[in-house]
C-alpha cells in the first residue's frame, strides 16, 4: 500500500459501518472504473475495481470468504488484498490503497481519480 | 426390525432345533447372541466354514446388533435396522441354528449339555460362553423402582424413548462414556438431563482434569447438569421414580433414572458350572476355560489377570479363538488399550497412563478458541501417555509410538505439533502422515484393524470405502478413523480411487460430506453457521462459497421458523432476488400463478419495461415474462410498481419452487381431462416461496398429450380421465430426462398431498445442488415409492413439516425491499465526480 500521511492524498469516503461485515458496496467514478468496497468478516476493509479479470463480473455482488470474493457470474476466486485470480485461474484486478481512521474509509485519491489524460481518453 | 416377542426361533424349521439333525460335524454351541459371539462364529465361518455344527443362544430376541450403537439409536441418528450387524439372512446362509429370547439358565458339564430357560436341552461338543457383562446396579434404596433401568440393551432405549416422548427430566448416575451417552441422547429427545458422578472428573479413567473439565463445560453449554463428586443417597418415589437424593440432602426429581456406573463381566452362568472364575471366567491364551470342552470370550472373561470392557481387544480374543478352534495356534497375548472416542459429538482420545507419577513429564498445548486440548506424557525418552480433547486426528500416531517403545528423544520439541510436524517437514499434509505410518499401525481402534491389514483389503480389490468397511470392517463401527482409510484409499488407488462413497465432501473446507453435516446439525441442535463450522472443525475461518450456501440451507431446511437466513451466505440472485446478468445488471420475473396472467398485470409490465428503459422483455420457458436490463439501484422501484399491481416475486433466481406451467385443461380444451390450470394454479399457491436444495420446477398437463412437458419437470402431473399421474425427477437440462412414474391418484387434494410430501423429501434429504433428477437416480425411485406411496403416514408426516416451514416462508421478499429493507444493498456508497465532471 502506497504510504503517504499528507491528509490531501486521501479521498473521504464516509463512516466504515456504511458496509456491514461479509458485504460490499460500490463507488461509482465518472470517467473512471467503479470500485467496490469489501468488509470481511474479520473485521478488514478493501478496495477493488469491481470488474472479475475473468469477464468483467461485479465483484462487489460475490460472497465473501476470509479474504477473498467469490465473482457471482463464474465463481473466481479473487483475494482482496492482491486482486489476483486464485486457484488455477489466472488474471488480477486494480487495488486501491485503502485506510480505516477513525472509523471513517480512506482511499487514495491517485488511485480513484483518473489522471487528465486516461479522462481524456475516456 | 427383526424381531420375535418372548420365546421364539428365527430359524424356520422348528423341528430341527430340538432333534439334533443326523450331521457328524462337532456340535458348537454359543451362549451369547452379542457382538463376542457373534464375532467368534464369523471369524471361525472365515477360516473353516463347514468344520463345525453351531447353534447360537440369545437372551434378548434380536438378531445380533452393535451394542456401541445403542446411543446413536437413543439419539435418534440411526434406526435398530441400522445398527444390525447380522441380519436372520447370515444365520440362515450359514447354517447357524438361532434361539432368542431363551436364555441358557445352566450348563451340565457331565452331560455336555445346555439347558435354558424355556426347558430345552441342547448337547454340545464344544461350548463357547459369550455373556459379556451386567450392568452394575448400586445398593441403594429404590434402585428397584419403575423407571430405574441400566443403559445396556434395546429394551432400556425403548424405555428411555418412552419416557423422553413424555418430556420431564431424567437422572443419570455415572459420568462416563456410557452416562454421557445416555444424557446425550435424552437432551436430544427433550428431556432436561441431569447427570451424577461419584468423581470428581467426568470419564476420569479416560480423561485427565483438563480435558474432563472442557467436556464438562461443552455438556453444560448444551443444557445439561453436571454434578460431580456427587454421592447417591438412594432413589425415591411412590410406586415409581420421583427423584434421587444426594447424600449431602440434595433432591434431584426425575421420572427416569439411568444407572450407568459400569459393568460387571456376567459370571454367575459359568460359576455355577463350576468352572474357574476371577473377576471373570478365566481363560488361557486360546480363550479356553478351565473345563477344555468350553471356551469364553469376550467382557465375561478375564485373560493374565486382565478384563477387558472395550471392544478391540474382544475381536483380537475372537481371532485367537476361530484359530484355536481350527488348529492354528496363534494365542492372544493380552491387548493395550487405546480410547478414541466420540463423547456426545465431541472427540476426546486417551491411551497409556496418563496419571503422571517419577519421572513423568508433560507436554501440553491449549487451544481455547478452538476447544482444543492436547497432552502427551513423556517418561525419559519413551511415551507413556496421551490425552486429547477436541483434536483426535493424532491420536492414532501417538498410540502407534505409544505401544512400540520407540525413542521419541529426537523429536520431542515437536511431539506435541503430531505427527506431521515431528515427521519432519513442517508439512501438515495428512496423506504424508498416514504414509508415514508403519503396517502395523493400528487404524480402526473398534475392530482392531491395521493400516496394513486395510491396505491387504484395498489391494484385494475393495476400491471404496463401502466395499473396505464390508471387508475388513476398518471404520465399520464407531466411523472416526474414516478420513484415515479414506486417505490409505486415495494413496493406494492413486487416480482410481473415485472417492466414490456415501459422502463425498461438501467442499475443501471439511471432511464432512453434505449427509454427515445435516446428520450432525440435527444431532448436535445447532443453530448457526458459526456454530456448524466450529463444532465440525472446518478448516477455513467463514468457509467458501460452496459450503456457506450449503449450510445456509440446511439450517434453514432444519429449522423453519428459527434460522435467521443468512444473506452473505446466499448467491447474489438469491440475495439481490433477480438474476444477475453478464453486464450485471439484473432481469426480473414477477410471478404469474400457472402461467395465467391479465391486462392489469400486462399494463404493469409493459410500464416498468418503458419506465426503467429495459431493453428488453421474453416469455421464458416457464411461461413467465422476463424483463431483462434493470440495474441493482433500479430494483427496490421496479418492485414496488409490479407489487402495485399485484404481482409477487418469481423467484425465478432462487434454489427454490420456479414455476408451475400449464395446459388449459377441460376448461378450454376438447382433449382436457381435467382442469390442469386451476390444479397448477392450486399447486403453485402452495409451494411458492419454499427454498430448496436446487431450483424446482412443476408442470400440470390436462391430458396425455402432455402440452406442458410434465414428464421433464421436477414433479409434473398428468392428468387423466381417472385422476391424475405423478410423475418425479424429471430434467430438461444438460442431461435430458423423462421422469419416473411415481403413483396415480384418484383426486386432486390427494396430486397436493403427494406433491407437498414429495418436496419435503426431497428437501430434507437431496444435497445441496442436487436436482430431484440425480438424488432419484442415487436413491432410486423405489425408496421414493416406499416413503411417499407405501408410507401414509411417512407422507402425512412430510406434507405437515413442508406447510409447517411454507408458514414462515411464503412472503414475498420484493414487498420488504421495495419497503426499504437492506436498501444498502442496492444504494452505491457515494458518486466520486472529478471536477471537470461535476455538474
Amino acid at each position: 500500500m502506497t504510504a503517504s500521511n499528507n491528509v490531501g492524498d486521501w479521498l473521504d469516503i464516509g463512516p466504515m459501518s456504511q458496509i456491514s461485515p461479509g458485504n460490499a458496496r460500490t463507488l461509482p467514478v465518472r470517467g473512471g472504473e467503479e470500485i467496490a468496497i469489501f468488509h470481511t468478516l474479520d473485521n478488514h476493509f478493501y478496495a477493488l475495481v469491481n470488474k472479475c479479470p475473468h469477464k468483467q463480473g461485479p465483484l462487489s455482488q460475490g460472497i465473501v470468504h476470509g479474504n477473498v470474493v467469490a465473482c457471482p457470474l463464474h465463481n473466481w476466486n479473487i483475494s482482496l488484498r492482491t486482486g489476483e485470480a486464485l486457484g488455477g485461474d489466472e488474471g488480477c484486478v486494480p487495488t486501491i490503497p485503502l485506510k480505516v481512521d477513525a472509523g471513517r474509509i480512506f482511499l487514495l485519491r491517485d488511485a480513484v481519480i483518473p489522471s487528465r489524460a486516461a479522462r481524456k481518453a475516456a | 426390525m427383526e424381531f420375535q416377542d418372548g420365546i421364539g426361533t428365527v430359524a424356520d424349521n422348528e423341528e430341527g432345533i430340538f432333534t439334533p439333525q443326523r450331521d457328524v460335524r462337532e456340535h458348537l454351541v454359543v451362549v451369547g447372541n452379542g457382538m463376542a459371539g457373534c464375532r467368534a462364529v464369523e471369524e471361525l465361518l472365515a477360516r473353516d466354514a463347514g468344520r463345525y455344527r453351531v447353534t447360537i443362544f440369545g437372551a434378548e430376541p434380536y438378531v445380533n446388533y452393535n451394542r456401541i450403537m445403542l446411543s446413536p439409536v437413543l439419539a435418534g441418528e440411526k434406526t435398530f435396522d441400522d445398527i444390525i450387524i447380522n441380519g436372520r439372512q447370515w444365520y440362515d446362509d450359514n447354517d447357524i441354528e438361532l434361539i432368542v429370547g431363551d436364555p441358557v439358565t445352566a450348563i451340565h458339564r457331565a452331560a455336555k449339555t445346555v439347558s435354558s430357560r424355556s426347558g430345552r436341552t441342547v448337547g454340545y461338543d464344544r461350548l463357547l460362553i459369550a455373556t459379556g457383562s451386567d450392568p452394575f446396579i448400586i445398593p441403594v434404596p429404590g434402585n428397584d423402582l419403575p423407571g430405574v433401568i441400566s443403559f445396556r440393551d434395546m429394551k432400556d432405549v425403548d424405555t428411555m424413548l418412552a419416557a423422553a416422548a413424555d418430556g420431564g427430566s431424567a437422572v443419570v448416575i455415572g459420568g462416563g462414556l456410557l452416562g454421557l451417552e445416555a444424557a446425550h441422547g435424552l437432551t436430544l429427545r427433550g428431556m432436561k438431563v441431569t447427570v451424577i458422578h461419584l468423581m470428581p472428573t467426568l470419564m476420569e479413567r479416560q480423561l485427565d482434569e483438563a480435558s474432563g473439565w472442557l467436556l464438562k463445560s461443552a455438556l453444560e453449554g448444551r443444557g445439561q447438569t453436571i454434578l460431580t463428586g456427587a454421592d447417591t443417597a438412594g432413589i425415591y418415589g411412590e410406586g415409581k421414580v420421583e427423584g434421587v437424593r444426594l447424600k449431602d440432602g440434595r433432591e434431584i426429581p426425575a421420572s427416569l433414572v439411568v444407572m450407568a456406573v459400569g459393568i460387571r463381566p456376567s459370571v454367575a452362568l459359568a460359576r455355577d458350572a463350576g468352572l474357574d472364575i476371577g473377576r471373570g471366567v478365566k481363560v488361557d491364551d486360546h480363550m479356553v476355560t478351565s473345563d477344555p470342552a468350553i471356551l469364553a470370550v469376550g467382557e465375561c472373561v478375564e485373560h493374565d489377570g486382565n478384563v477387558y470392557g472395550l471392544v478391540a481387544p474382544l475381536w483380537d480374543m475372537c481371532r485367537s479363538l476361530a484359530d484355536g478352534l481350527t488348529d492354528r495356534h496363534t494365542g492372544y497375548r493380552g491387548s493395550v488399550t487405546s480410547t478414541k472416542l466420540k463423547v456426545a459429538g465431541l472427540d476426546v482420545f486417551s491411551a497409556g497412563d496418563f496419571s503422571g507419577g517419577d519421572g513423568c513429564e508433560d507436554i501440553v498445548l491449549r487451544d481455547a478458541a478452538r476447544g482444543v486440548y492436547k497432552r502427551v506424557i513423556v517418561k525419559g525418552d519413551r511415551l507413556v501417555g496421551a490425552v486429547l480433547y477436541g483434536d483426535t486426528a493424532d491420536g492414532g500416531w501417538y498410540f502407534d509410538l505409544l505401544k512400540k517403545g520407540e525413542d521419541v528423544g529426537a523429536i520431542r520439541d515437536l511431539l506435541i505439533f503430531g505427527q506431521a510436524f515431528a515427521s519432519g517437514g513442517g508439512q501438515a499434509d495428512p496423506k504424508e502422515a498416514v504414509a508415514a505410518l508403519s503396517d502395523d499401525a493400528e487404524v480402526c481402534g473398534c475392530n482392531g484393524v491395521s493400516k496394513g491389514q486395510v491396505l491387504a483389503c484395498i489391494e484385494a480389490g475393495n476400491g471404496t470405502l463401502d466395499a473396505v468397511r464390508a471387508t475388513c470392517k476398518a471404520s465399520a463401527s464407531c466411523g472416526s478413523c474414516t478420513g484415515l482409510v479414506e486417505t490409505l484409499l486415495a494413496a493406494t488407488l492413486g487416480d482410481d480411487y473415485s472417492g466414490e462413497r456415501a459422502t463425498r465432501t461438501v467442499c475443501k473446507c471439511t471432511s464432512f460430506g453434505h449427509d454427515d453435516v445435516r446428520r450432525e446439525i440435527a444431532a448436535q441442535g445447532m443453530k448457526s453457521i458459526p456454530e456448524v463450522m466450529h463444532k465440525l472443525h472446518w478448516s477455513t475461518p467463514d468457509g467458501c462459497s460452496s459450503c456457506r450456501p450449503a449450510l445456509n440451507y440446511y439450517l434453514l431446511c432444519a429449522l423453519p421458523g428459527e434460522y435467521r437466513d443468512d444473506q452473505q451466505s446466499r448467491f447474489v440472485n438469491e440475495r439481490m432476488h433477480a438474476n444477475i446478468q453478464k453486464d450485471g445488471t439484473y432481469s426480473v420475473v414477477p410471478r404469474m400463478w400457472g402461467g395465467l396472467t391479465n391486462p392489469r398485470e400486462l399494463r404493469a409490465i409493459a410500464d416498468v419495461v418503458e419506465k426503467y428503459h429495459a431493453p428488453m422483455v421474453k416469455v421464458t420457458g416457464g411461461q413467465r415474462l422476463d424483463i431483462f436490463g434493470i440495474r441493482k439501484e433500479d430494483l427496490p422501484a421496479v418492485w414496488a410498481d409490479l407489487n402495485a399491481a399485484g404481482m409477487v416475486s418469481g423467484h425465478a433466481y432462487g434454489k427454490s419452487l420456479r414455476t408451475v406451467k400449464t395446459c388449459v385443461g377441460s376448461e378450454w380444451c376438447r382433449f382436457g381431462t381435467q382442469d390442469s390450470t386451476g390444479l397448477g394454479v392450486r399447486i403453485e399457491r402452495m409451494t411458492w416461496g419454499s427454498w430448496m436444495p436446487h431450483k424446482f420446477k412443476i408442470a400440470a398437463s390436462g391430458c396425455p398429450r402432455n402440452c406442458a412437458e410434465a414428464t421433464i419437470k421436477d414433479f409434473g402431473v398428468v392428468c387423466v380421465d381417472s385422476g391424475y399421474e405423478l410423475h418425479v425427477g424429471g430434467n430438461g437440462g444438460i442431461h435430458v430426462r423423462a421422469t419416473d412414474l411415481l403413483c396415480k391418484v384418484a383426486t386432486e387434494q390427494e396430486a397436493l398431498d403427494y406433491c407437498a410430501a414429495f418436496i419435503q423429501l426431497y428437501r430434507e434429504e437431496a444435497r445441496y445442488l442436487e436436482r430431484t433428477a440425480p438424488w432419484i437416480e442415487r436413491v432410486g425411485v423405489d425408496y421414493v415409492k416406499s416413503r411417499i406411496v407405501d408410507d401414509a403416514e411417512g407422507r402425512e408426516a412430510l406434507r405437515a413439516r413442508f406447510l409447517f416451514s411454507q408458514s414462515f416462508s411464503q412472503e414475498d421478499p420484493w414487498a420488504s425491499r421495495a419497503a426499504g429493507k437492506d436498501a444498502e444493498l442496492h444504494q452505491h456508497l457515494a458518486e466520486v465526480r472529478p471536477m471537470e465532471f461535476a455538474a
